[in-house]
This record gives C-alpha cells, structure tokens and sequence, in this order.
C-alpha cells in the first residue's frame, strides 16, 4: 500500500510537530515512535503516564429500543444485563465461531451503547452491525470523533490537571459521557491504569495542549502501544486473535458469560458450544525465550523431538520485562506454565518456555 | 590511513589495509530504534557481497545487515552481546558490528563516499 491510500489522523500536525515516524498500520498512517524512541515511551507509560492517538478505532454509538437485542444477536454478550456506565470486552463471531473483531461495549442509557471497533475491522464491523440490525429497531451511527488513550499511573492526575475532573471516580471499565459528544472511559490496553477519550476535534486540541503541558505526560507511538499489550498478555486482533481462531483456544472464554455459553442466541453460539465440548486442540500462551533474542510473530514452534507443536503469534523485546516476550499457540498438552518448547529463528534453536501472562502485571483501578 | 566506505543499505567500512571494520550508520540506527539484541557472526565464515552477516533486533523488528563486498569475518563486536545499545549510542565507533579480511579490494570502488551517502539519505 503507498502512503497515498493511508487515511490519515485528524490530528496528524500535532505529530509532525512532534517529531514522529509515521509508518502503515490497518490502513492508517500512524505515528510509530517519536524521538524519544519505543524503549523510553514505553517506560514513561509505566511510570507516568503516556498519550497515545487512536483516532484510527472506531466509535459506534447503538440506540434503540432494540439496542439489546442487537448486541445479544451480535456478539457473545448479556447486553441487558450491563449497568449503566460498566464496559463489557467481547467479540463479533462468525458462524464458526471464528473472532471477527475484539470490541469494548459500554452502556451510555437503558437502550443507548457505545461500541468501540478495531481500525483495521471497523467498516466490516459496521456492515455486520447494519447487516444483523435490519431485525432490531436499532440505529447504529458511526461517531467522527477523535480517540485519545491516556495510560500510566499518572494519568488520572494529570487528566484531572487537564480539566477533566469526571474521570476521577470512575473505576476500571466503565465509562461515560461527560459532556455532549463526549465519551470518556477508564480502559486501555496497556496493562495500566488509564483512559479512553472520545470527542470533537477542537476539543481534542485544546486537550492535547493541556495535557502535553503536564511534564508527566508524552505522546506515546503505536510501537510501544504493542510493547505494551504485548507484556500485558492482551491479544492483538489480526495476530494473536483472528478469524481461523475461537474463544476457546485463545483463552477468552472468561469475557462471554456462562449463561451465554450455554443459552445465548449469538451468531456462532452452536459451533461455540460445540467447540466447549470438544475442547480446545491448541492454547494461547506466553512464551518467554531464554536470552536477549526476540522471537516475533510468524515464528514455528517445536518440541524437544523437533515435532512442530505450535506458533507465536506476538513477540518482541518487553522493555518493562527486560527479556524478550511472545505469545503464541501451542498443542494443549504443552500449554502448561513451564514446559520448555524450541523456537527456530533463522535456523538457530532457541528453548522458549511456556510462561504465564501477563508478563507485567496489571495495575488497574478496580471499583 | 583508513578510508570510510558507504553502502545504499546504511552500512559504513571502514578500510584499512585489507582490513574493513564494518557497521551501519547513524541514520540506520535512528530509523531501526532501540536495539536490544545482536545476532553476531563467528570468526572464519566466509562472506559475499549481499550476504546477509549480522541480524540486529531492535524493539520493534528484526533488521538483516548485509556484507558489503566479499571476505572472511575476522572477529565480530563482542561487546554487543552484553550491551546492544552500542549501536545506537555509537554506531560509527564502538558499536561496530564485525571486521573482515577483504577478498577483492577493487569492489570498494562502486560503494560511496561520506558526500555520496549523505545526498543518498537526504
């Protein structure tokens, strides 16, 4: 893809100024690294707190008297059974059970959803939701806003300084509308504690300039973005979640509700149920590699007999970790914390051990 | 008198004798970032021109450096191993990746100069 077919962020001059390298990313032209370089950005964000532009996610606002029954046909959710404000993490299945796209839905009102969509799933998503809503008396909008994270064990105070006081009581995966075309929630995929904003541009300016006053605070690239989840053993759609793959061999069984397991209408219920059943032939892991060598994604894994037993998916140098870090897939049977397994970079076999996740540990504000 | 060569793939030599001290530029190891892992090569191993002879890890991506004439290596950085992020603090002195004996001296003649490189890199 040329630059030319990249859409670019709405506050792509703030970056420039910044110094970022841009690089492609679902489409998007997004800012990588900024001078400070991936290893201190992602220091800062977990010490500080780091800003990061996710204006290329999407927000959907769903609202109707059929906002419910739309979701619960959608996505492996008890959408009624959200309170107000709490944020749910959840899927869009296929027929097979295959992950379409991972999705946070947040509950605004009685029958009023905020739906927040992967960039490079976004229009997908969009035709689904609009597709399977032909049945529900639902209206299903897609927000221009720009989409601001700000993560660290800072970012409450800082967000606080900035002007944005109603983020201080809000507990981890809830979020709210704390202004007209405002929605602000606490979630993130770093591992931190942190905030997702959503609001008009001129907002997000104004913002922007508040916050980057704020020593404790620096704009965060999309490298240490992955670095980060990575460490924190959050999945990556497209890489360690995609459609070939289900819920249950990626370990994500615990964000659909049992009664959903059993008794849910979703698409892709029945081969869910059937997959439940069977159990899962591979697992998601963490793999940890002994010594300084990243193994990446794309990496075959095998076992001590040179038998090939599984895959990474994710993998790189954990800066807060200080050794390399992966996740992958493995025959279940070799799922279990420890076992040792051989990864092949460039012909070299590296003995990588099966290590639980997250590699950092989260630091969320429960409620 | 050594001489200091320069390749389109950001890679610098510095000759001396039929000697080459070889590592890649500043410029390489700003757009590469933190690097955290150096795949050095072992003394002894021959090498021609392309070959890929050392793999550096950064953060974000396994980068290939390429030999830029044919030769034999004669002693990799060693002090990479334990600190990587000598190429980024000195790429053009003490983070130097490898040292070859130089099989045909004459290919040093299609690398480029420091001028060259610089209007190659903009």
């Amino acid at each position: 893809m040329s630059n030319d077919d990249l859409k670019h962020l709405p506050l792509e001059d703030l970056h420039v100024a910044a110094g970022a390298k841009f690089g492609g990313f679902a489409g998007w032209s997004m800012p990588l690294t900024y001078p400070p370089g991936v290893m201190k950005e992602h220091l800062h964000t977990r010490e500080h707190a780091g800003l990061f532009d996710i204006s290329h996610m999407r927000l959907f606002e769903l609202a109707g008297p059929g906002a419910i029954g739309l979701l619960d046909r959608a996505c492996p959710l008890d959408a009624g059974s959200l309170a107000a404000a709490q944020s749910k993490y959840t899927f869009l299945l296929d027929e097979q059970a295959g992950i379409l796209d991972d999705l946070i839905v947040t509950r605004l009102g009685p029958d009023r959803f905020m739906v927040v969509a992967n960039a490079g799933n976004a229009a997908a998503d969009e035709a689904r939701l609009r597709a399977l809503g032909k049945d529900f008396d639902c209206e299903i909008k897609a927000l221009d806003r720009v989409f601001l994270a700000l993560q660290g064990p800072e970012a409450e105070a800082a967000l606080s300084k900035a002007g944005v006081s109603a983020a201080q009581p809000l507990a981890f995966m809830t979020g709210i509308e704390p202004q007209p075309d405002w929605f602000l929630s606490r979630s993130g995929y770093t591992g931190e504690d942190g905030f997702e904003i959503g609001l008009p541009e001129a907002d997000a300016r104004s913002l922007v300039a508040k916050l980057l006053a704020d020593g404790r605070v620096m704009w965060i690239g999309l490298a240490a973005r992955d670095s980060l989840r990575l460490e924190a053993g959050l999945c990556l759609h497209g890489q360690d979640i995609t459609e070939a793959l289900n819920p249950v061999s990626a370990g994500l069984l615990w964000a659909i509700p049992k009664e959903i397991r059993a008794s849910g209408a979703f698409v892709g219920a029945e081969a869910l149920r059937s997959l439940i059943a069977a159990g899962a032939a591979e697992k998601r892991v963490g793999l940890k590699p002994e010594g300084r060598q990243p193994v990446r994604a794309g990496v075959e894994l095998y076992d001590e007999a040179g038998n090939s037993i599984g895959r990474v998916t994710s993998g790189g140098f954990g800066p807060s970790a200080g050794h390399p870090v992966a996740m992958g897939y493995v025959a279940t049977d070799l799922a279990k914390p420890g076992t040792r397994v051989f990864a092949d970079v460039r012909g070299t076999r590296i003995p990588v051990d099966v290590h639980t996740l997250p590699f950092t540990p989260h630091r969320y504000r429960k409620g | 008198m050594a001489a200091t060569y320069y390749t389109e793939d950001h890679e610098w030599l510095s000759v001396d004798g039929d000697v080459a001290t070889i590592g890649i530029t500043d410029y390489a190891q700003e757009q590469l970032g933190d690097i955290v892992f150096v795949d050095l090569p072992e003394a002894g191993r021959g090498l021609k021109k392309g070959e890929t002879a050392v793999v550096v890890e950064s953060v974000k991506a396994a980068s290939d450096v390429y030999a830029p004439v044919d030769g034999e290596i004669i002693e990799a950085n060693g002090a990479l191993s334990s600190d990587p992020a000598l190429i980024n603090s000195a790429a053009t002195g003490d983070g130097w990746l490898w040292k070859m004996k130089l099989a045909d001296k004459s290919q040093l003649a299609g690398l480029m100069d420091e001028a060259g490189y610089k209007a190659h890199i903009g």
